[in-house]
């Protein structure tokens, strides 16, 4: 699978009033996060090969500008949501390395104190409310921020990402109808990586063209969009949270990607469904961020030495964020029934009332 | 002061009450506006607060209860309506994923203070799709509260309790409750709250307990008042109100006060809310049984649509007081 834009001629983004914004330090740290996000999951590759984790391990690698370039225009009433393949999200609203990686390896200093696990980060002091592990599951909910925020009378909207395999499931398209039934200030982002699991979008999708596309039979606006150019992605994406801040009206962006690894690391090669040459084929032609790095170059904003840089510095900061989950404690088994009610953890005089847990 | 009312009425009056209380209390559902409400419950509201507070949503379970959840972590408190509890299964994934995981998962983070409501009740002769009673299930999810209020004034109670709790609240309502009546205090005497998991002794007796929660706490008290009438025997009703969490300190005083027990629950025979109890009963009280715990529950059959067997299938004061007498 090849972007479906490649086949199209190329616009620049780089004029559009939302990149013209953009300082030289704003892009160099977009440069910074994006690289962040790569480091991090290769030190979290190599961790969970080393057997320090458990569960499953949702890469993110070579998506990166998605999240980047889209959350990069959240203002402080905007929300976000995702699913399962969420440690990129967590780390470009800002949590730290250190708690992600705790959380994977488990550990008390995690961001859900070692109950989450790759899947679950949460972040709600960042708008970040989390990774969630069923396909879709998370579309109604990324929905009910919205709804949320305008019940409340903020200016503000949601993002709610997805991928591929997401669409076919019927809270998604519930969600959509909703949505724009009701007028929500909702962004569904596909980040379409061509591949549910390890079914191409071609045996999965009936209509296999554009997944966005179907946003029209709810009446919503969509757009499809280049998700290996950074520009071009914060383009698109402003339109379409202006358009959900200011008229309170969904879109449906469907950004195409890819991932380098597998769907989990359960299917670390990936190749009973794709050929190694379509992976290097991105690699070589469309990263994210080697395009980010060379056009930054081209611009005069960054250098071949700062960029270096900029990745030494990402890596030592993975590297010490493993060290900093490997010394952290792990979590008391004396924990095992904190966070499942409200009340049991809150000294109320409801909290005393009838037995909650029931182990012997 | 109290006023007799229907046990809809009393629910509307909780929702009314909440509503006025606090702002970001909102009800949501299939048909609770404009329709005012398929069974009533909703009635008037709509005319009274206006699109924002009382929303109607499509035929869309996992969209709108999903919606909820999410409104929930934004601090708004979403009421929302199950036309049937047995609609649970298209929302299965938000009520049992989202709804009751979240807070664990995210260590503690993110509360979800959602009430969903609805009835669940078989009897209806409405066939087995719409005739599931899911207490005992979503008890059995970590996270999740669940009551079954039995009368008008539980009922208005407990919802006022739900609808402050900082977890979610599934209320379990009743279509063949809707209709009765009884005692509700009135709100000039004071707030009327009845605080989720305590138990409440509905009729005392000396030698037989009889455990019950929804409706079948009314067949219980019919039972024990033939158990006297025709058989002499003392039978205490406790109704649990509250199945997560539950009164067990409730449960144990009554066994140990009449060392017989016989348990009524509309859901089947295989799991369900008596189930548990039973469990508890053996573990925590059995030197002070006399006789083996018995259970009078729905048969293990989807519901029968015809009314002449599907009565058969739920338990009845008669189903009860012939269990009785096989311990007594």
């Amino acid at each position: 699978m090849s972007p479906a834009s490649a086949d199209t001629p190329r616009l620049d983004f780089a004029g559009s009033p939302v990149n013209q914004s953009l300082s030289a330090d704003d892009k160099i740290e977009l440069y910074r996060k994006m690289v962040r996000i790569r480091r991090f999951e290769q030190a979290s590759l190599k961790y969970y090969n080393a057997g320090k984790m458990g569960g499953f391990l949702h890469l993110y690698i070579g998506q990166e500008s998605v999240a980047v370039g889209t959350l990069s225009l959240c203002g402080p009433n905007d929300h976000n949501i995702t699913a399962y393949r969420c440690h990129a999200h967590a780390l470009a609203v800002g949590m730290s390395m250190n708690e992600c990686m705790a959380e994977l390896f488990g550990k008390a200093t995690g961001c859900s104190k070692g109950k989450g696990g790759s899947m679950h980060f949460f972040a709600p002091d960042k708008n970040y409310w989390g990774g969630h592990g069923i396909v879709a599951g998370q579309t109604p909910l990324g929905l009910g921020l919205g709804y949320g925020l305008k019940y409340k009378g903020l200016e503000g909207c949601a993002l709610c990402y997805m991928g591929d395999g997401a669409v076919n499931q019927g809270a998604f398209h519930e969600s959509l109808n909703i949505a724009a039934l009701f007028e929500v200030p909702v962004v569904y982002i596909i980040e379409n990586n061509g591949y549910s699991m390890g079914t191409s979008q071609k045996r999965s999708s009936a209509f296999r063209g554009c997944l966005a596309q179907r946003a029209e039979a709810y009446d919503m606006d969509w757009d499809l969009v280049d998700g290996s150019d950074l520009y071009q992605v914060r383009a698109k994406a402003n339109i379409a949270m202006e358009r959900a801040r200011k008229q309170h009206k969904p879109t449906v962006l469907e950004i195409t990607t890819y991932r380098y690894y597998g769907h989990s690391v359960a299917d670390a090669n990936a190749k009973k469904y794709r050929t190694p040459e379509e992976i290097e084929n991105y690699k070589k032609n469309h990263d994210p961020i080697s395009l980010w790095q060379r056009r930054l170059i081209e611009e005069g904003v960054l250098t071949e030495e700062s960029a270096k840089e900029i990745d030494t510095a990402a890596k030592e900061e993975a590297a010490a964020s493993v060290q900093f989950a490997e010394e952290s404690p792990a979590p008391e088994v004396s924990e095992i029934m904190d966070d499942v009610y409200w009340e049991t953890d809150n000294d109320t005089e409801a909290s005393k009332i009838g037995r909650h847990f029931f182990n012997d | 002061m109290s006023r007799t009312m229907l046990y809809r009425h009393a629910i509307r009056e909780a929702l009314d009450e909440e509503l006025t209380r606090d702002e970001n209390v909102v009800i949501m559902g299939e048909e609770v506006a404009q329709y005012n409400g398929a069974y009533k419950v909703t009635e008037g509201l709509w005319d009274k607060w206006g699109d924002k507070r009382i929303v109607d949503t499509p035929i869309s379970e996992a969209g709108f209860i999903g919606m909820g959840i999410g409104a929930s972590m934004l601090g708004v408190r979403p009421v929302m309506e199950l036309m049937f509890w047995s609609f649970h299964s298209v929302a299965f994934d938000q009520l049992v994923n989202n709804a009751a995981c979240v807070r664990y998962m995210s260590g503690g983070l993110i509360n979800v203070p959602i009430v969903m409501r609805g009835p669940a009740n078989g009897g209806t002769n409405v066939g087995a799709t719409h005739s599931h009673i899911p207490e005992g299930l979503f008890a059995a999810f970590p996270g999740l509260k669940v009551c079954a209020p039995a009368t008008p004034a539980d009922a208005k109670g407990l919802m006022k309790a739900a609808i402050r709790d900082n977890d979610p609240v599934y209320v379990m309502e009743n279509t063949l409750l809707y209709g009765t009546e009884g005692e509700v205090p009135d709100p000039a005497d004071g707030d009327h709250v009845v605080p989720l998991g305590k138990a409440d002794l509905k009729r005392e007796g000396s030698d037989i307990s009889l455990i019950a929660h929804g409706r079948s706490v009314l067949h219980a008290l019919e039972a024990a008042e033939t158990l006297k009438n025709d058989h002499n025997i003392s039978a205490e009703v406790l109704d649990l109100r509250s199945i997560r969490p539950l009164d067990v300190e409730a449960i144990l005083a009554t066994v140990r006060k009449t060392n017989r027990v016989v348990l009524v629950d509309e859901s089947k025979g295989f799991g369900g809310v008596s189930a548990m109890v039973s469990h508890i009963i053996q573990e925590e009280a059995f030197d002070h049984l006399d006789a083996p715990i018995r259970r009078v529950t729905s048969v293990d059959a989807p519901a029968f649509y015809s009314k002449h067997v599907e009565n058969e299938q739920l338990p009845n004061p008669k189903r009860i007081v012939d269990k009785v007498l096989t311990i007594a």
